[in-house]
């Protein structure tokens, strides 16, 4: 325990209100800084160079992209509804941009008026408020794709609509392992759980959770393969269609800072949030206003795990922008049938298999710490094995060609031209049958 | 079957998803990190041209400032796209000089037929593809403006290589 001192209301209504600009901040130019990186990634992995021509290494391309945004013009459509076609972006950023709020970023930090806790929010129901605000943006979308009286828009905000449904309740399960093995729902303690309590990244002992995890937050930010809802190829730009200036970027900046809030989540729940791995020296959590236990606070350490939170956001918006880059769109009817007869069978039934772990290890009375985890591990990697073996094979999705290869017979004329004994190669069939 | 079309070997039964996913995955990986890229960077980086390059019309100068040009009217006569505009004058010792000289290059075909057929070698197509204009007036070139350009000339043949071999 290390009695730091708790801020008084004045001090925490200025750092809460320091917080708030400075997550804002970043979180902003972040989302700027992501939109070129992404350029640059898909440059790269086409074997092109992307855009590097406005200020150093292309930094300033956000600006200039936002500034022409800013100019163009603003269209409304005829037959729009005015009201919701106006109110569809702000639905969509505001959610986006406020559940970055109770994601820790960093350790506790220590001023000289108190211990500043390095998150905007600390709120009791931490995760359930994320999850809570991640499902209103949905509506942002949807009204988008409603109110601007398009076909495709509509299409796509439908899908939109379905999809973020069925795999919010995949989403949901995978984190109720992760809640019964903390006991709590606050991020902080998920990160304590992480460095303390269990010991392990919960990446290793709720394997499969993270798994589960990872494809429900690329469905739920509606990155490829499971961006239904703005699938180029078949709707246009989906429902953005009719979206113009910075109506439109308004869309673009909330898929982003999605991603980056995806990321994050990620990175607390699985990754060990701002936890530097192999050191006991950052391990703390603040437990009553003032008073941490664990490690005794500094600044340098703060500094520290706000760069290892840094580095394991930065992995998974790269593992983002590397699987869109990658991998093709899903059909619908495959998004639907993973969502609903894969995704959702699959995190209940490992909700139950945690528990019952869990239910015979506190029987047994191990108690909780690095062994519980390892148990926890093993069983996480045996069901994630034959997980993985089930549904790899062609079992549930099927790969790029499910067709029997197509073998030519030959007619009879054709037979006649082949010399006896000598076999005929047929190009293009990469098989004859031997006859 | 044409030449060079890859024939894809398609797997047989039941791929894996996940399995093609990784394979794919670490595809995109090993192009991301490699150095190499095919991108020019233009404004920068130009491709060579060839010395049979046709581009925009250039006039040959006298070191006097004179055009070249001896207002014959063989260029407008056998420009298949007729783009060739052409006033010939004469001066008191009976040199044909052009009183109007104008080459739209909007209809220009670029065929380099002008060049051939000038007997003083005066008109002449040039190594140059930059040429974009505001308007559409702008792209009538007259005779100062091809005797300010200064790009290289084309070499429509090669006289120590005459069938381009």
């Amino acid at each position: 325990m290390h009695e730091v001192g708790a801020l008084s209301p004045t001090a925490f209504l200025v750092s809460s209100a320091i917080k708030v600009i400075a997550v804002f901040t970043v979180v902003m130019v972040t989302v700027a800084m992501l939109t070129l990186l992404e350029r640059r990634i898909s440059a790269w992995i086409q074997d092109r160079l992307g855009p590097n021509r406005v200020g150093p290494f292309g930094l300033l391309q956000p600006i200039a992209d936002g500034l022409k945004n800013i100019l163009k013009e603003e269209t409304l459509p005829a037959q729009a509804s005015r009201f919701y076609f106006i109110l569809a972006p702000m639905i969509s950023i505001i959610p986006a941009l406020i559940t970055f709020s109770v994601v820790p970023f960093a350790a506790p930090l220590p001023t000289p008026w108190g211990l500043v806790e390095m998150v905007v929010a600390d709120i009791p129901i931490g995760i359930l408020f994320i999850i809570a605000l991640t499902s209103l943006g949905v509506y942002g979308i949807v009204m988008a794709g409603w109110s601007s009286n398009n076909k495709y828009a509509f299409l796509g905000g439908m899908r939109a609509s379905a999809q973020l449904i069925s795999y919010e309740v995949s989403l949901g399960l995978s984190l109720i392992p992760v809640f019964m093995v903390v006991g709590n729902v606050t991020l902080p303690q998920v990160v304590w759980a992480q460095q303390e309590g269990i010991g392990l990244w919960f990446a290793l002992p709720l394997g499969l959770s993270f798994f589960l995890f990872v494809i429900s937050a690329f469905a739920e930010t509606n990155r490829l393969p499971f961006d239904m809802p703005e699938a180029e190829s078949e709707l246009v730009t989906g429902y953005h269609t009719e979206y113009s200036s910075m109506k439109f970027s308004m869309f673009f900046i909330a898929e982003y800072s999605n991603m980056l809030t995806a990321s994050a989540l990620m990175a607390t729940l699985f990754l060990g949030g701002w936890d530097i791995p192999f050191w006991k020296g950052d391990n703390m959590v603040v437990v009553a206003p003032g008073v941490v236990q664990g490690a005794e606070p500094h600044v340098l350490k703060t500094l520290l795990t706000l760069l290892s939170f840094a580095v394991k956001t930065a992995f998974f918006i790269v593992l983002y922008m590397w699987v869109r880059w990658t991998v093709p769109r899903f059909r619908y009817d495959q998004v639907m049938h993973l969502g609903w007869k894969v995704m959702l069978p699959v995190a209940l039934a490992y909700v139950l298999v945690i528990a019952v772990t869990i239910l015979v290890l506190d029987s047994i009375g191990l108690p909780y710490g690095l062994g519980y985890g390892l148990v926890l591990t093993a069983v996480s990697v045996a069901v994630t094995a034959v997980f993985l073996f089930i549904i790899d094979r062609d079992r549930v999705i099927s790969g790029a060609a499910p067709r029997p290869e197509r073998v030519r017979v030959r007619r009879p004329a054709e037979r006649a031209l082949v010399v006896e004994g000598e076999p005929r190669a047929v190009p293009g069939y990469a098989r004859v049958p031997a006859e | 079957m044409a030449i060079g079309v890859k024939v894809m070997k398609r797997p047989e039964g039941s791929p894996s998803y996940l399995r093609a996913s990784l394979r794919g995955m670490a595809l995109t990986f090993r192009h991301l990190i490699d150095p190499r890229k095919v991108t020019m960077q233009y404004p920068d980086e130009k491709w060579e041209l060839s010395k049979r390059w046709r581009g925009t019309h250039r006039m040959e100068v006298h070191a006097d400032g004179r055009p070249k040009c001896v207002a014959c009217g063989l260029c407008p006569t056998i420009c298949p796209s007729n783009c060739i505009r052409l006033v010939p004058g004469e001066d008191d010792q009976g040199n044909r000089y052009p009183i109007v000289y104008e080459i739209d290059e909007f209809r220009c075909i670029f065929c380099g037929m002008c060049q051939e057929v000038c007997p003083v070698e005066a008109i002449h197509v040039g190594q140059d593809y930059e040429n974009a204009e505001f308007t559409r007036e702008r792209f009538v070139y007259d005779l100062d403006r091809l005797m300010a350009q200064d790009h290289p000339v084309t070499q429509l043949w090669d006289p120590a290589d005459p069938l381009s071999e």
